[in-house]
């Protein structure tokens, strides 16, 4: 099958220091993909550089919209990529904190609605009719994640995990085609770490790619479908769960030499 | 619930501003006599208001810090600021609304010409104040050079009615257009700056501004200004100079409302949001496919187009405009509305500007000491009310409607 993410050579230098190393990685439709490996190797900087936040040094990027045409992303601004259909969170949850619930998901729809000046001051029907869908699609994605019950709660209000999830919500939002999720269980416990295994799985079965950067080994072995580990930057191995838990450059990369 | 801790601290503050007030307050040197005069009794003044103060304001925040141990604890739930309730409940501010449409209505049959002439300059600061909170308030882009966009709607004005004989009612659209286009120009360099980066080039901008319009003579009159220019007609009527300065004052009203009208449906509405998030996480905001250069770019120009319709009322009020209308002082009082009134909130601002341009106004009767008052009441309103007089609630939306 044709993969919808196809990244290709992607190398980020930052001066001297060489971040990203002809890394290589594909996501096919409806496949749970994890990115692992120990701090520092570059699993952020990766995130960053494919969603327009780093200019990759070299390497392409190329999406493929199912019943589309590929497009190349290499050197989007940001918005332009999540306009392509990729969605992210963040490491350090990046949730507008004075906005309510419901708005964190409404900013999410901005991509996919028109409305513009004129719209929004004379209110004609149509933007009526828009902010009407907003609002809707909205508290539809928070029922989904089940924190529609909070949606007049302001973001910084919520409880660690419940912020978690909204950001996976807002992402939602914008329709994405490839969901990217860096470290969505840092910082939860078991039980929230349960209901999230359970909240990527829905999402998955709805029809979306999944790229996860993840530590929780128990959550990556659990849910994903195809496993690429790096190390300083390079490709050190690929496959499935099984595969990557014999693998003894993985082990080394994870526990040193002598082991 | 003081401490010992607390009054010895009050002491030592007593001292310290006895210290420092000693020789302005103190001492009295009379030159032509050449005696020294010792007014022992202020001192005394000067050290009891001090410690009375310093215990009160210690005994204030212990309690505030209570209440919050409080709500944290959940003995006592947290309430709704009275502020907000106030505004955010249609049983509330529809009566508060129309009593204010009231007095503001009848407002130059009650007062003499003096007091309508400040009301129309606090109205006019009501406007810029509401201008510079959509850049302020809700884009959260700090500009310390607002006051240029004003000067250019006030010069447009001048020059146009002195060179084409342009009437008002022609110009208001243009000045604010034009304002809407210095924004944009002013936009651009700075759409990758943020924070102090971004006031320091906007602080420039302005006085680029007023420099060009004092040095460059031959086409602003440098600093002498340009006087006689027209005031706003009302169908060819003659009116008297009382006549006008009413109609005046009934037209900023008219614009206060427009205003209100406008900048309120632009926060609540996709660009608005836009505007707040981009405020609160930028890197977030692009990641959510908002544009960031568009949106800054029209918070920049919506922002200036109302200080370039202020600029032209500006002109048209005082009937003369010369540079030193628009220094840096100007921006940091039009600043100082929006910080002090509540950032992002329109009632807060409007009560901010009232409040800043009024109260000077009245706290001439305390002459010398005016200033002196203005400054402490700005100093203790940001120890205690951060978040401004009014702080602004984020609205909830339902399904219903």
């Amino acid at each position: 099958m044709e993969p919808i993410l196809d990244v290709k050579n992607l190398t980020m230098d930052f001066g001297g220091i060489r971040a990203l190393d002809h890394l290589s990685l594909q996501i096919k439709p409806g496949e749970i993909v994890a990115l692992i490996g120990p701090n520092g190797a570059g699993k952020t900087t990766f995130f960053n550089c494919i969603t327009g936040i780093y200019k990759p040094t070299k390497g392409d990027l190329l999406l493929n919209p199912p019943g589309k045409k590929t497009k190349k992303l290499n050197g989007l601004k940001p918005n332009k990529v999540t306009e392509q259909g990729l969605a992210r969170t963040f490491q350090n949850i990046r949730l507008f904190p004075n906005m309510t619930v419901l708005e964190n998901v409404m900013i999410g729809r901005h991509c996919r609605t028109k409305s513009k000046i004129f719209g929004a001051i004379f209110r004609d029907p149509r933007t009526k009719k828009e902010e009407k869908e907003i609002v809707e699609q909205s508290l539809e994605i928070l029922k989904k994640i089940n924190l529609d019950k909070m949606a007049d709660e302001y973001a910084k209000n919520l409880p660690y995990g419940a912020q978690r999830r909204l950001e996976i919500a807002r992402a939602l939002a914008t329709e994405p085609i490839v969901l990217l999720l860096d470290e969505p269980a840092a910082g939860m416990n078991p039980q929230e770490t349960q209901e999230l295994d359970e909240l990527i799985t829905k999402i998955r079965d709805e029809g979306l790619a999944i790229l996860l950067i993840e530590h929780d080994m128990k959550l990556v072995m659990n849910i994903s479908d195809h496993i690429f580990v790096v190390d300083y930057g390079k490709k050190i191995a690929e496959g499935s769960p099984e595969e990557i838990g014999k693998n003894p450059d993985v082990i080394k990369a994870y526990l040193g030499e002598d082991i | 619930m003081l401490s010992f801790k607390d009054f010895r601290n009050g002491l030592m503050v007593t001292l310290w501003f006895v210290f420092l007030t000693f020789p302005l307050l103190v001492i009295k040197i009379n030159p032509i006599e050449k005696s020294v005069v010792w007014r022992w009794h202020n001192m005394l003044y000067v050290a009891c208001g001090t410690f009375v103060f310093y215990v009160l304001s210690r005994l204030y925040l212990a309690r505030k810090k209570e209440q919050q141990q409080k709500i944290k604890t959940g003995i006592v739930e947290d309430k709704v600021a009275w502020s907000a309730k106030l505004f955010s409940e249609p049983k509330f501010y529809i009566p508060i609304a129309v009593a204010g449409c009231l007095f503001a209505l009848a407002f130059p049959t009650l007062f003499s010409t003096y007091q309508v002439n400040i009301m129309i300059t606090a109205l006019m600061y009501v406007v810029l104040g509401l201008g510079l909170n959509i850049v302020v308030g809700v884009a959260g882009l700090l500009d310390l050079g607002y006051v240029a966009f004003y000067a250019v709607g006030a010069y447009a004005y001048a020059l146009l009615n002195m060179h084409f004989g342009l009437g008002f009612w022609t110009v208001l659209p243009i000045g604010g257009l034009l304002g809407a286009l210095f924004g944009i120009l002013l936009g651009f360099p700075v759409l990758r700056l943020r924070g102090d980066y971004l006031a320091i080039v906007t602080l420039g901008f302005g006085e680029i501004i007023r420099l060009i319009l004092e040095n460059w003579g031959e086409f602003s009159q440098g600093p002498s200004g340009i006087s006689n220019i027209a005031r706003p007609g009302l169908f060819g009527i003659d009116l008297s100079l009382e006549m006008s300065i009413n109609f005046m004052y009934y037209l900023t009203i008219l614009m206060v409302i427009f205003t209100i009208f406008v900048v309120n449906r632009l926060q609540d509405s996709r660009i608005g949001r836009a505007w707040f998030a981009l405020r609160e996480d930028e890197i977030a905001c692009q990641a959510m496919g908002i544009d960031k250069m568009k949106t800054k770019l029209t918070a920049f120009a919506l922002g200036a187009t109302w200080a370039g319709m202020a600029g032209v009322m500006f002109a048209a009020k005082t009937t003369f405009v010369n540079p030193a209308s628009f220094t840096f002082l100007e921006s940091a009082i039009i600043l100082c509305i929006v910080v002090l009134g509540g950032m992002g909130s329109i009632p807060g601002v409007i009560v901010g500007a009232l409040v800043l341009i009024l109260l000077p106004e009245y706290l001439r009767a305390f002459s010398d000491y005016r200033m002196l008052v203005f400054g402490a009441i700005l100093v203790i309103m940001m120890i205690f009310r951060p978040q401004g007089i009014i702080s602004t609630v984020r609205r909830t939306y339902s399904l219903k409607d």
